[in-house]
């Protein structure tokens, strides 16, 4: 059945049960199927119709200038914003990973990795999870001991131990350093290939989505206005003349001259 | 460097085989070397004396000065006795036990009044903090009692609970009640919503976001409010000691005074201050057992 696979994400006034109905069995093979998602704040749609889907196992990456509601979508999908109208269908098991790694400063990395966890999960489980991002030798830190790459890291470990059928990135490397970010990058573009979860990476680094995305969505207006498959060979090449051409194609439709920057 | 210099004086300076970059340093003047000064370590910095002797040469001169003053006859001893007197004093006390037994009466009424204030006041900010409901309720009227001087309420407490242990544990109860409150009711509300919000989406429940969250994340507001409230229940012994009473390190103090023994007086605050000093102990410990995943600035 399709409501054992996808939630709903409802809107608070629709019962659950109503739009569950509503589910064709097609959208099954989607991880997550958006059709005609308004999310307005005090009357301004930032989100206007939306409609998106995405295949379970692909990566997508979504660009769009600051405020351009990406985050925001992001949100909605991880269940953490309600107020929306339209059908909005996730997998039960997501994960998000943010911005800030938002790791309980009062529990151990372990502690952090295993929580809100159904049932007791010994700390082996964490151990798995934090041997999987190269943060084994930390298992027993205090968060607040950890230099910014390794509490991303950690928070990424959050996001895996739950085996997420989707997993959600609010521009997970945002705040590091930029050789940090290469690296956290890379063990992204592994994770996922080893797992083969579908991602939604919101980020606002052209080069970033290039390179680790099969899809790239470029938001504007509430909507997603363009999208561009990336079918370059993985391990994909920045420095590749396909990879600059994608690269400045998406720049140009996110309003950045491209040729000033050549110059 | 392999740059030739021309010489300072030269009419024309040979810079023919010198790329164009080198130009400017090349034609610029030796500059003089810079006057360099030794940056010592930190610790060859420091003088000889420990810093626990330094710490307590203070007092002790003080105290030398007190007996010096004493001796000399300037400080007589219904003014204040001599630290000489104070500390037989002290002695006696504590050989025909009386000393100790008011202060374990003293202990038992502060134990009483704090665990009483310390349910009262988390309880209340619990409700407060954690519904909307109970902030609505529970907020304003608290916001308005501890505008009131507790210690203006003994006279009606006196006619309340009459003359026994209950007034004086009340009132230790209500000095502890309201710095615990604000300090548990703010620390609730000062969780980071990220963390809530993160929280939320591991899929912790209403109850494991209290509970995993929310009170971990108030904690050093309760702390701080237990340390507030810990200084406040010995000040509220002590006004609730010598109303009256008929044991008791107060008790101690207002019989020394009928009979002017400043001694006995002087013994019984020392008591106090010892006592006020064991409590700060105690939190501070719980702090670095229960705050341990904080990095804290410890001072230079």
């Amino acid at each position: 059945m399709a409501t054992d696979v996808h939630r709903p994400v409802s809107p608070e006034a629709v019962p659950a049960s109503e739009t569950s109905q509503a589910t064709p069995s097609t959208q099954a093979t989607q991880a997550v199927h958006v059709a005609g998602l308004t999310r307005a704040f005090d009357g301004r749609a930032v989100i206007d119709r939306l409609d998106l889907d995405v295949r379970p196992g692909e990566f997508v990456a979504l660009l769009g200038r600051s405020g351009c509601g990406k985050s925001t979508l992001l949100r909605i999908l991880a269940g953490l914003d309600r107020d929306i109208e339209g059908t909005v269908l996730v997998p039960r098991r997501k994960a998000v990973a943010f911005q800030a790694p938002r790791l309980m400063p009062w529990k151990k990395v372990w502690r952090n990795v295993l929580l809100g966890l159904p049932g007791k999960p010994g700390r082996a489980v964490a151990e798995q999870a934090l041997k999987e991002v190269g943060l084994d030798h930390r298992t027993d830190a205090w968060p607040k001991t950890l230099s910014g790459g390794e509490a991303q890291r950690a928070s990424l470990a959050r996001a895996l131990v739950r085996e997420p059928d989707l997993l959600l990135l609010d521009e997970p490397f945002g705040a590091l350093d930029a050789l940090t970010r290469i690296k956290a990058q890379r063990l992204v573009g592994e994770l996922w290939q080893r797992r083969g979860c579908a991602v939604l990476l919101v980020t606002h680094d052209v080069e970033e989505a290039v390179l680790l995305a099969d899809r790239v969505l470029v938001m504007d207006d509430g909507v997603i206005a363009h999208e561009q498959r990336i079918d370059l060979d993985r391990p994909r090449d920045i420095t590749d003349p396909r990879f600059a051409e994608l690269r400045a194609g998406l720049l140009e439709r996110l309003g950045v001259d491209t040729a000033a920057e050549a110059a | 460097m392999s740059i030739s210099h021309a010489p300072p004086g030269s009419s024309e300076p040979d810079i023919s085989d010198i790329p164009d970059g080198a130009l400017v340093k090349a034609t610029a003047a030796t500059p003089s070397p810079p006057d360099l000064e030794p940056l010592l370590p930190a610790s060859s910095r420091r003088t000889r004396i420990p810093r626990w002797l330094r710490r307590t040469t203070g007092p002790v001169l003080l105290l030398i000065l007190w007996q010096l003053l004493s001796a000399t006859g300037v400080l007589t001893a219904d003014v204040l006795a001599s630290p000489g007197r104070i500390t037989q004093v002290a002695g006696d006390l504590i050989a025909d036990g009386s000393l100790s037994s008011a202060m374990a009466t003293s202990l038992t009424r502060v134990a009483a009044g704090l665990a009483l204030g310390t349910l009262v006041g988390t309880g209340l900010a619990l409700v407060s903090g954690l519904f909307r409901i109970g902030e609505d309720l529970v907020d304003a009227p608290v916001q308005m009692l501890r505008t009131v001087p507790f210690v203006g309420l003994i006279p009606l407490f006196i006619i309340w609970f009459g003359i026994g242990e209950a007034p004086k544990v009340a009132i230790i109860t209500l000095g502890v009640t309201f710095p615990l409150y604000l300090n548990v009711y703010a620390g609730i509300r000062g969780v980071d919503s990220q963390l809530i919000e993160a929280g939320e989406s591991l899929g912790l429940s209403r109850w494991g976001l209290v509970r995993h969250v929310v009170l971990p994340g108030a904690l050093p507001g309760a702390l701080t409010g237990l340390r507030y409230s810990l200084g406040i229940a010995w000040l509220a012994l002590v006004f609730a000691e010598q109303v009256n009473a008929d044991s008791g390190i107060g008790f101690l103090m207002v019989q020394a005074r009928d009979f002017l023994r400043t001694d006995v007086i002087v013994v019984c605050l020392i008591v106090y201050a010892f006592l006020g000093l064991l409590a700060d102990f105690i939190v501070r410990s719980l702090e670095r057992l229960l705050l341990q995943w904080r990095p804290t600035f410890t001072g230079r």
